[in-house]
């Protein structure tokens, strides 16, 4: 016993527990075992950083509805006071809310990675779809969420998006009614969004969980595209990518408690520290800056049901994404022309959050619609036909060879 | 690491190396950072500035007859106001103290000896004892009368049977004037 500590994988106790129930095993394969390709970038920080801001999500959102009221009198200054009067309730509440800002920032940017770096190609394609089912789940929670607070910008920002169902036919209205549990957004909407978005996160591990599960399957793609090969090509996940995660980690957190410390307000709406009023409407609805760009796509559309639909598809297109994208290469680097158009793809998605910005008229509506139409045409026609047409640079023969060939010293 | 430290520093003398230093300084540093986040979370839990707020209770008990007992609330718990007779008093300090379980003067459980000012909480388990109403039981010394399990106060609000440990607790109390009382 002394030699060996409990924390020893030949301790008795770990023995004893293994037997019963694997989990030393399974981190031990996990973690030490599990094969990484040798030459992730540090894009491939994002995974694991989603996954910590989806922790401090929960951990913060469950002590703030310790302190939080949701009814519709009392919401609002539930919230003020959790502000003022709470210990470090103000620190509890920015953590939150700007954790929901960075929360989709980085998982942006771990979308974006997945299509420069082709990670959603065979044998990835479930691995991708789980991964937008958590983008889907992530919207609806964060929508639900900025609800909570009760100010101008939740009321109206409840009704306009609760009454994007009533666009569909016949049974829109019925639907409506049906969301708000009333005839307007009221009480009953308030409580029903707090009780969805305290469970939604949790169904979002679930789906974290096996989102994880399917990455472990086939393992990391990597920066390279291709497939691992022996082992030169892998180096274990721990040590080397828990101390790269750790360090991308720590810069991350200093951003996070920038904007925390010295900037809480910058990403939000000062609209809504005005009480709602169901009677007046804010001069100008905005939603929080990360689904600017849907917002813009639906407003560059004259039809309400036309505007409706091709918002949802936008998301609704990223599902089939596997399936249109022909091409047999999967990174972005061995590919001239999807290398190219990927960045048409970025700069569409950032005009069209630009647009959603500004009110809708004059040159944001064209900037608007030109921008929307290149995301769909990007989608729907460039993928299947740049993959055709588009002749590729030879690969490498392995990321080993790839990596360590080019210079006479390994790169560590 | 093992591996890696071990090809790589060949000059450490007893096993130690200056990864090791690395692991362990940037370790500590995690760990205080930590700690130091997980601090705010627990606190929030404790009372919130508002309602620290309500910790005092101003009352004037003028109105109150002598013989009449009155409850006022003082941060959400019953607070006893006795207005004494002399009968209560006297058999109060009549007491031989030292048969009791917790050994107290009446002169020191009050300001004034006809006002006693007291938490109406069992020390038990936390019920609140009948006596204050008129026709409630107030127990065989006249005192008060917890129908939880029975505990037994006299006038003075000592703990005379049943299973309480202790006397009712006396809130911290000023007289700001002849008959008015802060309390907390």
């Amino acid at each position: 016993m002394a030699a060996t500590g409990p924390g020893a994988p030949n301790s008795r106790i770990v023995r004893w527990i293994d037997y019963r129930l694997p989990f030393v095993k399974m981190m031990q394969h996990e973690l030490h075992e599990y094969p990484t390709p040798r030459n992730l970038s540090y894009w491939w920080n994002f995974g694991s950083l989603a996954g910590i801001m989806l922790v401090i999500m929960i951990v913060s959102g469950v002590v703030l509805a310790m302190h939080y009221t949701p009814n519709s009198d009392m919401a609002f200054d539930s919230v003020e006071r959790i502000m003022r009067d709470v210990n470090y309730g103000w620190l509890l509440r920015y953590l939150h809310m700007n954790g929901a800002s960075l929360f989709f920032m980085i998982v942006y940017i771990h979308i974006f990675r997945g299509l420069y770096y082709g990670s959603y190609k065979y044998p990835r394609e479930l691995l991708w779809i789980l991964g937008v089912v958590i983008l889907l789940l992530m919207m609806a929670t964060a929508f639900m969420g900025y609800v909570l607070p009760w100010g101008q910008m939740s009321y109206w920002g409840a009704t306009v998006i609760t009454n994007l169902f009533g666009a569909i036919p016949v049974v829109g209205s019925k639907i409506v009614t049906l969301l708000w549990g009333g005839y307007t957004v009221g009480n009953p909407t308030l409580n029903r969004f707090f009780s969805l978005h305290y469970l939604l996160p949790f169904i979002i591990v679930a789906v974290v969980g096996l989102h994880l599960i399917a990455l472990h399957t086939h393992g990391s793609n990597n920066p390279l595209g291709i497939d691992h090969k022996g082992p030169g090509d892998s180096i274990p996940f721990h040590p080397y990518y828990t101390v790269k995660d750790s360090f991308g980690l720590a810069v991350f957190l200093l951003i996070y408690a920038i904007l925390v410390f010295y900037a809480p307000n910058l990403l939000g709406d000062p609209q809504n520290y005005i009480p709602a009023n169901p009677l007046q409407t804010p001069p100008d609805i905005v939603p929080e800056w990360y689904f600017l760009p849907f917002y813009a796509i639906l407003r560059s559309v004259p039809s309400k049901l036309l505007g409706v639909l091709l918002m949802f598809s936008s998301i609704l297109v990223l599902f089939i994404v596997p399936w249109l994208d022909t091409s047999p290469v999967r990174s972005a680097k061995f590919r001239p022309i999807y290398k190219k158009i990927f960045w048409l793809l970025v700069i569409s998605v950032l005009v069209l959050g630009y647009v959603g910005a500004h009110p809708p008229e004059g040159v944001y509506v064209i900037e608007g619609r030109i921008a929307a139409f290149y995301y769909f045409f990007h989608m729907l026609v460039l993928l299947p036909l740049v993959g055709k047409l588009e002749r590729p640079r030879p690969l490498p023969l392995s990321i080993g060879a790839a990596v360590l060939g080019r210079s006479a010293t390994p790169a560590e | 690491m093992a591996q890696a430290a071990q090809s790589q520093v060949s000059h450490a003398q007893d096993g130690e190396t200056r990864r090791d230093f690395l692991t362990l300084t940037a370790g500590a540093l995690g760990a205080i950072g930590a700690l130091s986040v997980i601090w705010p979370f627990i606190d929030s839990l404790n009372p919130a500035a508002d309602t620290l707020a309500l910790s005092t209770t101003e009352f004037d008990m003028a109105p109150i007859q002598v013989g009449q007992r009155l409850t006022i609330a003082w941060r959400g718990k019953p607070v006893f106001i006795a207005h004494r007779t002399p009968d209560e008093i006297k058999a109060a300090q009549d007491v031989d103290i030292s048969t009791l379980r917790d050994p107290q003067k009446d002169s020191d459980r009050v300001k004034k000896a006809e006002w006693l000012v007291m938490v109406g909480v069992c020390t038990h388990l936390g019920c609140i004892p009948l006596g204050q109403k008129q026709g409630d039981p107030r127990g065989p010394f006249n005192g008060w009368f917890c129908p939880c399990h029975g505990s037994i106060y006299d006038t003075s609000g000592r703990r005379r049977d049943g299973p309480a440990p202790l006397n009712l607790e006396i809130p911290p109390y000023d007289f700001t004037s002849a008959t008015a009382v802060k309390i907390g």
